[in-house]
């Protein structure tokens, strides 16, 4: 890896580098909470001021960006019992993500492995992947997060810089050549012994921050030798199967599909929508029989898909601690309390 | 130099091998043939693709399903309920349940659906080679398993004693009554029964695992040290029957089952079929029993 070092207006002037031809999508305050703290999401930036570097993790992810919610997989042209079939990928759009933090890079990583992995790679998905430019941003451990305890809190590769406020200058990490070519407009130095100390006190410091953790040890053997637990049913007895926690997940992809005829006949169009596996009719099939017919069967599973099956399938879990589910769950169910009481048998 | 970025794939490898993209939502133009009525509730649908050079492609193995499209009304799995040596001429038999299946219940010869596919792994039939075969079907069961019995039937001399064991709630629901004749001929033996018999009916009363319980008393231990198990049905079904079978010894790598899930890719993208670990339309329908037992929740 090569690493640089940039002084803090060098990334105003990469900044608008960029903009002035790529859609540069970053950090932006969206709204105040209800004590006045700002809340934070991805948004197509125009202006190097309305970036928030130092913001705390977005209220939602930027999945809409790579997995819109709504997107359409098909559209059949009708006429009488003919019909064509015309597929398009929508993949003309290039973003440049203007700081991502490490745990939704890692995300991104996870996404890649089931949906452009095997035999089956997902086009729709690819074509999005492949038109990114991604500099990722350190970040300060927020009260919910555990990416720590998930390997997320660093990311190794699926971006192509990264980079690290020093204080004074940014340390930054080059992992393509599209970076390093743009680099090459801005000023920057190698780094020198004192930038590499002042890099390992600031990674240093963030480590020390982190209050929150999820033991994961055993946890595929833990969570399927607790699958009758009585906990379950608990956090099932609370949960509202409103799937918030799935739409604010960076690593949430499961989809439902819908077919529509256009009402002059002349068309139909087959769409995807994100879905969640908290909802009723996930699992019901022709019958009307329900594989997961109660709520705490359905939240079980979803802990059983990111903690369990995905470890099986991947050797790493589904889910990059970032804690926003847990911060926007109504019924206040975090993944640090679930595991935790999951592990114990208790709650 | 202008800063319009020249994008590079960043992630490691997977855009660099060679997998079609095109596969995702390529679909096979097909015709509806003909249209065979079978009970109240189920229709034997045979379809043709309409291209004759990808017709010609067409491929499946005993086991595996169709995503069959209906453009504007909706998409659904379905086995394949004819035999793998027919190409690109498929027979779905298909039971009346919802939106899709009612419009299919009523169109005509002649219209023109979409075909995603086959997906999904197969009875292995190969291996079966020499052995003796135990097909249990109930009810919409037997759908899927007409594909291993076609098999059967064109290859007969490579296996041993066949015995087909099927059942369903009434006389009036057993499906491809017309076949037992032929399958009797060809040396298969068809052990059919019904859970509630009616003015008609001559034949066997009980469940299936009557009848194999019979036949458990009938043959000796060293017939099912040499027999395959292929099992259908709904999900109560399988746990009874593979249970009986396994305290026959047969090892649960030998007893084959096919689950059925939620199903919207069939490509292990949507996780509608999911299983814990394993998406049913990948590794699935057909699983080994060993490792649906493996699985928390399949059954
Ligand atoms: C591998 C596999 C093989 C199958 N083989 C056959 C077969 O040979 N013959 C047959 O009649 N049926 C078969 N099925 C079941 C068949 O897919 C459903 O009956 C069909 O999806 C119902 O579609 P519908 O639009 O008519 O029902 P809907 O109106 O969508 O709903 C009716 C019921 O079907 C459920 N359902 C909806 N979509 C699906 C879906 N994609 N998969 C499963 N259930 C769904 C709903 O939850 C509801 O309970 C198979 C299913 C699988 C997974
Ligand atoms: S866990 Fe919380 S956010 Fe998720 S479905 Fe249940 S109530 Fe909704
Ligand atoms: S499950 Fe929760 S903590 Fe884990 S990645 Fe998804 S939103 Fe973040
Ligand atoms: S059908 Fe979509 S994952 Fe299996």
């Amino acid at each position: 890896m090569l690493f640089r070092v940039i002084q803090k207006d060098g990334l105003k002037r990469l900044f608008e580098l960029l903009v002035a031809e790529n859609t540069v999508i970053g950090p932006v305050e969206i709204g105040t909470d209800r004590h006045g703290l700002p809340i934070h999401g991805f948004s197509e930036v125009f202006d190097f001021h309305d970036v928030r570097l130092d913001y705390k993790t977005t209220k939602l992810p930027a999945k809409q960006y790579f997995l819109p919610f709504r997107e359409d997989l098909a559209t059949f042209r009708l006429s009488g019992k003919d019909w064509d079939k015309e597929v398009d990928y929508h993949s003309t759009k290039q973003h440049v993500f203007f700081g991502l933090h490490a745990c939704d890079i890692n995300a991104l990583n996870k996404l890649d492995k089931v949906l452009l992995g095997g035999a089956y790679p997902m086009p729709y998905y690819a074509a999005k992947r492949q038109n990114m430019f991604i500099i990722g941003i350190d970040c300060l451990p927020q009260p919910y997060c555990f990416c720590r305890s998930m390997g997320s809190d660093t990311a190794l590769h699926g971006f192509d810089m990264f980079i690290t406020d020093l204080g004074g200058s940014y340390f930054v990490e080059i992992l393509s050549d599209t970076a390093f070519n743009l680099l090459k407009q801005v000023e920057s130095r190698e780094p020198v012994e004192e930038d590499q100390v002042s890099y390992q006190q600031v990674v240093a410091d963030k480590n020390k921050k982190f209050t929150t953790h999820v033991d994961t040890t055993d946890l595929t053997k833990i969570l399927d030798m607790e699958f009758q637990s009585e906990v379950w049913k608990y956090w099932g007895d609370k949960c509202l199967s409103c799937g918030t926690c799935a739409n604010v997940c960076p690593t949430c992809y499961c989809y439902t599909v819908h077919e529509q005829v256009d009402v002059d006949l002349s068309r139909a169009t087959k769409t995807k929508m994100l879905y969640s596996c908290n909802f009723i009719d996930f699992a019901e099939v022709a019958g009307g029989h329900n594989f997961r017919p109660e709520r705490h069967g359905r939240l079980k599973y979803r802990y059983y898909h990111k903690h369990r099956g995905f470890v099986e399938a991947y050797e790493e879990s589904l889910c990059v601690g970032c804690g926003r589910c847990g911060e926007s769950c109504l019924a206040e169910i975090t993944v640090p309390e679930v595991i935790s009481s999951v592990r114990g048998g208790t709650i | 130099m202008g800063n319009k970025l020249e994008f590079v794939p960043i992630t490691h490898g997977h855009y660099h091998r060679r997998t079609d993209l095109a596969a995702f939502e390529f679909t096979y133009k097909a015709e509806i043939t003909s249209i065979h009525r079978l009970t109240e509730y189920e229709n034997l649908y045979r379809i043709q693709i309409i291209d004759p050079r990808e017709r010609d492609q067409f491929d499946f193995l005993p086991g595996q399903f169709l995503m069959l499209e209906i453009p504007g009304i909706g998409e659904a799995p379905f086995s394949i309920s004819s035999s793998p040596s027919r190409k690109g001429d498929v027979e779905l038999c298909i039971r009346r349940v919802g939106s899709l299946t009612d419009f299919l219940a009523k169109i005509e010869r002649g219209t023109q659906v979409g075909l995603r596919g086959p997906f999904g792994t197969s009875f292995p039939m190969e291996k079966m080679n020499g052995q003796n075969i135990l097909l249990i079907a109930g009810g919409l069961g037997l759908a899927p398993l007409r594909a291993p019995i076609a098999y059967v039937q064109e290859n007969r001399s490579r296996f041993n004693a066949v015995d087909i064991i099927y059942g369903t709630k009434d006389p009036s629901q057993l499906l491809f009554t017309y076949q037992y004749d032929m399958w009797r001929a060809d040396d298969l033996n068809l052990h059919v029964t019904v859970d509630h018999a009616d003015d008609t009916w001559t034949g066997r009363t009980g469940l299936v695992t009557k009848i194999l319980e019979e036949l458990f008393a009938e043959r000796g231990d060293d017939y099912f040290q040499n027999t395959f198990a292929i099992v259908c049905g709904p999900p109560v079904m399988f746990k009874f029957v593979c249970n009986m079978l396994n305290q026959k010894d047969i090892p649960m790598q030998k007893m084959f089952v096919s689950l059925e899930r939620r199903m919207h890719c069939g490509m292990g993208k949507c996780c509608r079929c999911n299983v814990g670990s394993t998406y049913t339309c990948l590794s699935g329908p057909v699983f080994d029993y060993w490792t649906v037992l493996n699985l928390k929740e399949a059954i």
